[in-house]
This record gives structure tokens, C-alpha cells and sequence, in this order.
């Protein structure tokens, strides 16, 4: 008995050690912003986002350096998780600025109260159909539309014209070809739902979905799947084999397939239907409770300023909100313009969000 | 037993049940009436009864599959047997996204079996199951053979001697010494398979779904946190129920039992039925771990211009220049291994301390406080993830965008891993070789040193494999905890995989093949820390 004890006592003495020590170290990083909050101005600003959130390195230095302000990023899964943990967290966030937050979860943030009112610099200069809160509560960054890809060859091989609108995808002579994301767990699966009900509104969007369920729609779980294995036209499905040369994902994805060919292909491999969208719009904004308030704002500033608009396409594959960013040529040469993507009002989305989602189940997946 | 208990009280009970709380405790107080009213959902019926029997028919595969493979890797000498020890235990650390895709590579549309059989397996739930099998073989192959190779076989042939046949020896003998250790491994199996999340999404696609995967869902992307609360107490109520009988049945068989080195008990396979016996396991490897392994290097090096480097090459380019999204593979690497590293000592430490106390101790206490330590294994990462928000967010313990989050994080399903493994050696240590020890003049210390350590020695390192292992790969709760400014190789390939384009999805194969390298140096550098095969004698 006494060995135990003994032996517990040093194990102890030594967790307790490791303890401290671990409380140190977590200490640390946080010491910059807590010590550093009771000075007039904090020179850490934190941005929490989704894991897609991408900047080029340069282009944030050049903010910090301007600004004075040190930037720290964290990404905790994605958009949906990362604005959850903010809601979870609402009054004690764990950054300055939000960014990731859509326009299928817009209300979701809103009627939690996270985001603090602020008009940003430049806003302007963004269009005003991006900016969906009057309050301001949020900033517009970036917008981007769920389309269907289609795989060039093999429309090209079979000589029949690739679908266009929602309609042509239940006709018969595209059977069997498309596969798309579940709905209740994929952002672009939701998107394509919600760009059903978009067009055929709250009452006809289901008849739609059992034609294109008795049309052989494919569901599988994310986009992952979906785009590197099942569709024919990506570089990850071909090599998997995929064969459904209809695909429900990004209107950038062909660009995308273009810049990071191996080497560049002269033209894009895959397609975009331009009448199967849905936008979504991307929104960032002050947390309520927020440390370092003034480097928040400065930092939503620089999210819609030209530098950071510019930098997006091809960081992040999204396009810009504001009026005269430049579209970078990879976009002009490789990408579409949607000239009307479906919509539906963010108060609609979260009011029937769930509700659509289980009905789409039960009719679609079960 | 203070520093588990502080340990769990504070990274594991603590949030969860901060978290579950916020589910069901509203401004009119406790919502009980929930547990009705999601319980009498039927798609949640549903879900209850896929998760309960999948994970019966997956351990019960892996126990099949496995078992065998224990005992040759026990007792049993032949070239390349520490390689092929670590490789399969790469399976443990890939990304989930990763075996997936490499899964369906081989038993779906235009996949080998396709191909030579004609067979597709990639939308029947035996995809699932083997997935499961490929997960889980190390599990039993290190647990059991662990044991296995360090009892002397001794007794097994003096039971033949006197007169028992080879299977009435076996049965009588072994198999009695061999049960905690089988049914430890049952249990982690069950526990892995029973809340298995990437597997069931990937695999099973929108039709199958586990009360894990269901966590998930309510609570990430719906927010459901009442709902999500439910379904955690349902979880833990299973996992509860299956501690309590896992509990009862091992109490009943543990003795002392008597350990020799394992360098000891290892022979080269004789005879016909030793050598099919050994040929048949290796089969299984190369088929079922080998195979799937294979396709992701093979993709890795499958460039449009042929087979070549360029991915690697590509890798190398992304961490130069470019943006914050991606990381030099150099760099997640580190990443990973201070990580894992950090996540293997803290559950060395706390695992160890925990072992020993419920070896020396009894009572009710000790035993429920056994289970506990299981219960991270079958508890969803969103669940810890969202609870450690809720709670650590006040200093001094405000430690949600520390670093040390992700290691504790890992160390929770690290844990239950060094407890499992050293406990069934640990209680069989003969007390008396302590107390002759103690007699000769030993201090306790030295005690412990000489006797104790020797044996447990070879648990600890597997242990400490396994809690390495567990944390290379860990992407559940790593992703959630916001950290981007550091990466571990799950997450970058995760994220890469989150991309269009050939190059990204070539360099996530590359990546992925990294991390299947680093993972088995790892575990054969650990192999090699084996004690010395001269501190057999006693």
C-alpha cells in the first residue's frame, strides 16, 4: 500500500507539474490578448472562421503592417460547426471578427444576437443587393453559386447537349447522370434544395424532387465524395472511376480545375449550368463581447477593401461583393457569370430550413 | 488516482456534462419530457437499432479476422514481423475521408473486386463492416498478442502431458489466461465501432446512420442541442450497460497468471498447419490492410505525365508561397508529432496512474470509476469539442485557443488505450514476487522497478503506440479546436480533399502517404524500445 502511495505521490507532484507548466503554455498565447486588452490598444486582432477561410500571406501582412494590429486566424470546422461554436460562446467569443456565415444561416446568427452593429468603411462600394441587414450587424464579403458541373467529354463523346435549367435535368435523356450532395449535412446539397425551392416555390419544390429521384438521382453524403469520386469530369473522379458526368457543386469549380491541373489545361474539363443556382452569400461580423473591438473593425474594413476583394478568387474561389474589384483572368477566361441564380429570403430559409431538409429525406434518401 | 480523477473531472466530465445541460435544462427548468419525445421518433429508432447491431457484427468480424492474427504475431518468428506489426497498425491513424475513398477504390464500381468478381460492395453494409475490421485489426492484434506473447507455453504443454488434448490444454489453460485480454479488446472494438462516425458517412452515404454521426448532425449543423443532449445519455446509457457486463465477466476470470519474455515463447512456424496458419494471416493483411494502403501510395504517384513525384514535388511548393490555407508538409508533420507526442505523455501518465490504482484498490468505487475512463471512447468528439467552449472559457483555465487543447483533447481517447493494455498485465503480476522483494530489503521503489517494470515494460510501449497512434490520426476533436495556425497532417488533408482541381487532390494522397510513413517509423522506432531479451529470469 505504501509503494502506491508513495508512488502516487511523486506521479502526482509531476502531473501537477505538467499541469502548471500546460497552464503556462495555454496561458501564453492567450496573455498577448488578455494582458494586452488592459492597454489602450490591443495589438492582437482575432478572426475566427470555417476552414475554407483562405488569404494570400502577403496581402495580410501588408494589413498588419498598415494597421499596427497582429492578426491571428482560427478555423474550427465547418460553416455550420464554426457558427454554432459561436453561438455557443456568444458573450465570451474567442475572437474579435466572424467571418463564414451565409445566407442559409444568416437569421440562425442574428436572432442569437452575436454580432455587434458596425457600418464598414467601404460599403459603398459593395452592391447593395449582398447587403441582406439593414443593421449591419453583418458585412457582405463574398458571394458564390451552387451550380450543377457537367463533364465536357463526356457530353462531347455522346453528342447531346449538356442540361442548362433545373427542368432539363429531369428529362429522359439525362437519366442516371447526376449525383448530388445530402441535403441535411452538405452545404452544396442544401444549396441545390434550397435552389429547388427557389424556383418552384414552397408548394412544387417536392414533385420536382420525385421526378428527379425516378430520373436516377444519386445522393451520397458530401461534396467530397460526390466531386472526387462519383463525377466523371474531376481529376479525383477519373481516377476513381466516377461515371455520373453531372454533378452538383460550385460555379468556380472549373477554374479551379484549370489552375490546379497538372499541367494547366489550355480549356476548363468541366461545365457549368447556369440555370441550376443557388447564390450564397457570405457575410462577416463584430462579436458581441469582443476583445479587441477597434482591430475588429479595422479588420471587417479590410475585408471588403479592393486588396482583400481581389485576393479572394483565387484564395478562396468565391467572388467579390464590391463593386470594382477585378476579377482575376482565370475567372474571366474559365468561369461563367450566373445571370439569375435562385434565391429565397434568409427569414424563409430559417423558418422552414428543417423542416424542408426532413421532408427531402424521407421523399429522396429513404 | 487523484490526477485521472482531476484529469477526467476537468477535461472530460465537466464539459460534457456542461454541455448535455445546456441541452436539456431551459428557463423552465429540466426538460425530462425530451427523452420521450426523441425517443419515440422513429428515424431515431432506426438509428439506435443500425448503430447497436453493426457494432456487434463488426467486432464480432474483427474478433474472427484477428484473433488468428494475434496469436501468430505472439508466437511466432519470421522475417519482417516488426514491419508488418506497425503497418497494421497504420490503418488506426488515416483520416477516415482517406480509407474511404482508397474502400471504394476496391469494392466499388469498377473497383478490383468489380473487376475480378463483378462484386460491388460500396452501398451494402459490408463495406461498412470491413472498413470496420481494417479500423479495428491492430486493436486485437496488439491487446491479445501483447498477452499472448508473454505467457509461457509451458503450462499449455504440461497439460498435454498430463494427459489433455490440444484443444481441451488450450481451452483450459490459455484461453482462461487470455480472456481479459480478448475481452478488453472486444470492448475497445465495440466502443470504436458502436460510435463510428467517418466510416458510416462515407460508406454507408445518407441511408445509414449512427447515434454518433446523429450527435454530430443535431449539434454542429443544427444546433439541436436538446436533442443532441438525449442522444449523448442514450450513448452513454449503451456504453454504460456494456462497461457493467464487460466488468462482471473479466472480475471473474482475473488471476495471476505467469508472464515470460515473449523473445522466449517465439518459435518459427513448424509443421504443415503452422505454415498454413501464418500463410493465411498473411493473406489477410495484404487483402484487407495491404490492398487498400497500396491504392492511396499507388495514387500518390499517379501523375497525369505517369507515375512520378510531381505531387510530392507540389507539396513541397505549397508551404513557400500562396496563402494561409495551406501548410508545408514539413511543417504539419511537426505539427503533428509535438502533438501526438505531447498527447502520448499525458495519457502515459494519467492511464498509468490510473492502472495502478485500480490494480492495488477494489471495490465499487474503483470499478465504476474503471468504466469512466472507457466512456471517452464512446463519446462523440462535437460533444467534448462544444463542451470544452462552454466550460474552459474563464481563466485561469481559459484554454480554448491554447494549444494544449488539442493534446488533452487526444489524451481522452489515448487513455482508455494505456488502461486497457497494461491493466490485465499489471494484475497479473504476483503480488508475492512484490512482497519477496519487499523481504530481501527492496524499497519500494526499487520494487516496483524490479519487478513491475520489467513486465510492464513491453505493455507500456504498446500502450504508448497505441496512444500515439491514436493521436496522429485524430481529426474529430482536432478540427473543431481552433487552432489553423497549426495543422496536424489529418487536418491538412482533410482539407486538401476539400478542393477541386487534380493538383489538390493528388497531394492529399501524398500527404496521406506521408502520414502513413510517419506513423509506422514511429511505431517501429517504439517496437525497437523493447525491453532486452536478457531480463527474462526472476
Amino acid at each position: 500500500m505504501s509503494t502506491t502511495k508513495k508512488l502516487a505521490g511523486v506521479a502526482l507532484a509531476a502531473a501537477l507539474g505538467v499541469t502548471t507548466l500546460s497552464a503556462c503554455g495555454g496561458g501564453d498565447a492567450n496573455d498577448k490578448t488578455a494582458g494586452a486588452s488592459d492597454a489602450p490598444k490591443s495589438k492582437t486582432v482575432t478572426l475566427v472562421s470555417h476552414d475554407s477561410f483562405n488569404v494570400t500571406e502577403s496581402v495580410l501582412k501588408e494589413f498588419e503592417q498598415q494597421s499596427g494590429y497582429t492578426v491571428k486566424v482560427l478555423k474550427s470546422g465547418d460553416a455550420g460547426a464554426a457558427l454554432n461554436q459561436e453561438i455557443l460562446t456568444k458573450g465570451s467569443p474567442r475572437g474579435d471578427v466572424f467571418f463564414g456565415v451565409d445566407n442559409t444561416l444568416l437569421s440562425r446568427a442574428l436572432d442569437n444576437g452575436i454580432f455587434t452593429p458596425y457600418e464598414a468603411k467601404g460599403l459603398a462600394d459593395v452592391k447593395p443587393e449582398y447587403v441582406l441587414d439593414k443593421e449591419h450587424r453583418v458585412t457582405p464579403i463574398d458571394s458564390g453559386d451552387i451550380c450543377v458541373n457537367y463533364d465536357k467529354a463526356y457530353f462531347a463523346e455522346k453528342k447531346i447537349a449538356p442540361p442548362q435549367t433545373l427542368d432539363d435535368l429531369i428529362k429522359p435523356e439525362y437519366k442516371n447522370l447526376l449525383v448530388t450532395e445530402n441535403a441535411a449535412t452538405s452545404s452544396p446539397g442544401l444549396g441545390f434544395l434550397l435552389a429547388s425551392v427557389g424556383k418552384y416555390g414552397e408548394d412544387g419544390w417536392k414533385d420536382y424532387w420525385s421526378k428527379l429521384k425516378a430520373n436516377g438521382v444519386e445522393v451520397v453524403d458530401g461534396w467530397e465524395q460526390a466531386y472526387n469520386e462519383r463525377f466523371s469530369g474531376s481529376a479525383g473522379g477519373k481516377k476513381a472511376k466516377g461515371d455520373r458526368p453531372l454533378v452538383v457543386s460550385y460555379a468556380s469549380s472549373p477554374p479551379v480545375e484549370v489552375l490546379y491541373g497538372e499541367p494547366q489545361p489550355a480549356e476548363a474539363p468541366t461545365g457549368v449550368s447556369t440555370g441550376t443556382c443557388f447564390r450564397q452569400i457570405e457575410f462577416a461580423g463584430l462579436l458581441k463581447g469582443a476583445k479587441n473591438e477597434e482591430g475588429g473593425k479595422a479588420l471587417v474594413d479590410f475585408l471588403v477593401s479592393k486588396k482583400f476583394q481581389e485576393d479572394m478568387p483565387l484564395q478562396m474561389f468565391v467572388n467579390p461583393v464590391t463593386k470594382d474589384a477585378a476579377l482575376p483572368e482565370l475567372f474571366t477566361k474559365h468561369g461563367v457569370v450566373v445571370e439569375k441564380p435562385e434565391n429565397v429570403a434568409p427569414e424563409t430559409i430559417a423558418k422552414n430550413r428543417e423542416q424542408w431538409v426532413k421532408a427531402w429525406t424521407a421523399l429522396v434518401v429513404k | 488516482m487523484a490526477v485521472p480523477l482531476l484529469f477526467f473531472g476537468l477535461f472530460f466530465a465537466y464539459p460534457v456534462a456542461a454541455i448535455v445541460g445546456r441541452g436539456l435544462k431551459t428557463d423552465d427548468g429540466w426538460q425530462f419530457g425530451r427523452f420521450a419525445e426523441v425517443l419515440a421518433r422513429p428515424d431515431i429508432a432506426d438509428v439506435l437499432w443500425f448503430t447497436t447491431w453493426q457494432a456487434f457484427a463488426s467486432t464480432l468480424l474483427t474478433l474472427v479476422i484477428a484473433l488468428p492474427a494475434a496469436y501468430v504475431f505472439a508466437r511466432f518468428e519470421f522475417p519482417g514481423k516488426q514491419l508488418l506489426r506497425a503497418v497494421v497498425t497504420v490503418p488506426f491513424v488515416l483520416p477516415t475521408v482517406v480509407v474511404g475513398t482508397a474502400f471504394l477504390a476496391l469494392l466499388g464500381r469498377g473497383g478490383l473486386l468489380d473487376e475480378l468478381a463483378g462484386v460491388r460492395l460500396d452501398t451494402t453494409v459490408w463495406a461498412i463492416l470491413l472498413a470496420h475490421v481494417f479500423f479495428n485489426y491492430a486493436v486485437v492484434v496488439r491487446t491479445v498478442g501483447g498477452l499472448w506473447a508473454q505467457l509461457d507455453p509451458r503450462q499449455e504443454e504440461a497439460a498435454r502431458v498430463l494427459g489433455a488434448g490440444r484443444f481441451t490444454a488450450w481451452r483450459r489453460v490459455t484461453l482462461p489466461a487470455l480472456a481479459p485480454a480478448v475481452a478488453a479488446a472486444a470492448l475497445m472494438v465495440f466502443l470504436f465501432t458502436f460510435s463510428s462516425f467517418g466510416v458510416v458517412l462515407i460508406l454507408g452515404g445518407p441511408s445509414y446512420s449512427t447515434l454518433e454521426v446523429e450527435v454530430y448532425r443535431q449539434t454542429a449543423q443544427l444546433l439541436d442541442l436538446p436533442t443532441a443532449a438525449v442522444l449523448t445519455m442514450v450513448q452513454f446509457a449503451a456504453i454504460g450497460a456494456i462497461l457493467a457486463v464487460h466488468a462482471w465477466t473479466v472480475r471473474k476470470r482475473e488471476t495471476a497468471l505467469r508472464l515470460v519474455d515473449p523473445g522466449r515463447t517465439t518459435h518459427r512456424p513448424r509443421g504443415w498447419a503452422q505454415r498454413t496458419l501464418l500463410g493465411g494471416v498473411l493473406l489477410t493483411v495484404v487483402l484487407l490492410i495491404a490492398a487498400p494502403l497500396g491504392v492511396l501510395v499507388e495514387r500518390s504517384f499517379d501523375t497525369p505525365g505517369g507515375y512520378g513525384l510531381g505531387y510530392y514535388r507540389a507539396l513541397q511548393d505549397a508551404g513557400a508561397g500562396g496563402g494561409t490555407f495551406l501548410v508545408a508538409p514539413l511543417e504539419a508533420i511537426w505539427n503533428s508529432l509535438q502533438y501526438a507526442l505531447a498527447a502520448t505523455a499525458i495519457a502515459l501518465l494519467v492511464g498509468g496512474l490510473a492502472a495502478a490504482a485500480l490494480t492495488r484498490r477494489g471495490g465499487r468505487f474503483v470499478r465504476g470509476f474503471d468504466a469512466l475512463l472507457m466512456l471517452p471512447l464512446g463519446v462523440s468528439a462535437v460533444t467534448v469539442g462544444f463542451g470544452f467552449l462552454i466550460t474552459l472559457d474563464e481563466p485561469p483555465l481559459d484554454l480554448r485557443t491554447s494549444w494544449i487543447l488539442v493534446p488533452l483533447a487526444q489524451a481522452l481517447v489515448g487513455v482508455p488505450f494505456v488502461v486497457r493494455t497494461m491493466l490485465p498485465v499489471l494484475r497479473a503480476v504476483d503480488g508475492r514476487l512484490r512482497e519477496a522483494a519487499a523481504v530481501l530489503g527492496a524499497s519500494p521503489l526499487r520494487a516496483w522497478r524490479e519487478v513491475d517494470l520489467p513486465l510492464v515494460r513491453r505493455a507500456l510501449l504498446i500502450a504508448a503506440g497505441f496512444a500515439f497512434a491514436v493521436s496522429l490520426g485524430e481529426f474529430g476533436a482536432t478540427v473543431f479546436i481552433a487552432r489553423a495556425d497549426r495543422p496536424t497532417l489529418p487536418v491538412a488533408v482533410a482539407r486538401l480533399l476539400g478542393r477541386a482541381g487534380e493538383l489538390n487532390y493528388g497531394q492529399a494522397m501524398a500527404l496521406s502517404t506521408i502520414l502513413m510513413l510517419v506513423c509506422a517509423v514511429s511505431l517501429l522506432l517504439l517496437e525497437r524500445l523493447r525491453p532486452d531479451k536478457t531480463s527474462g529470469e526472476f
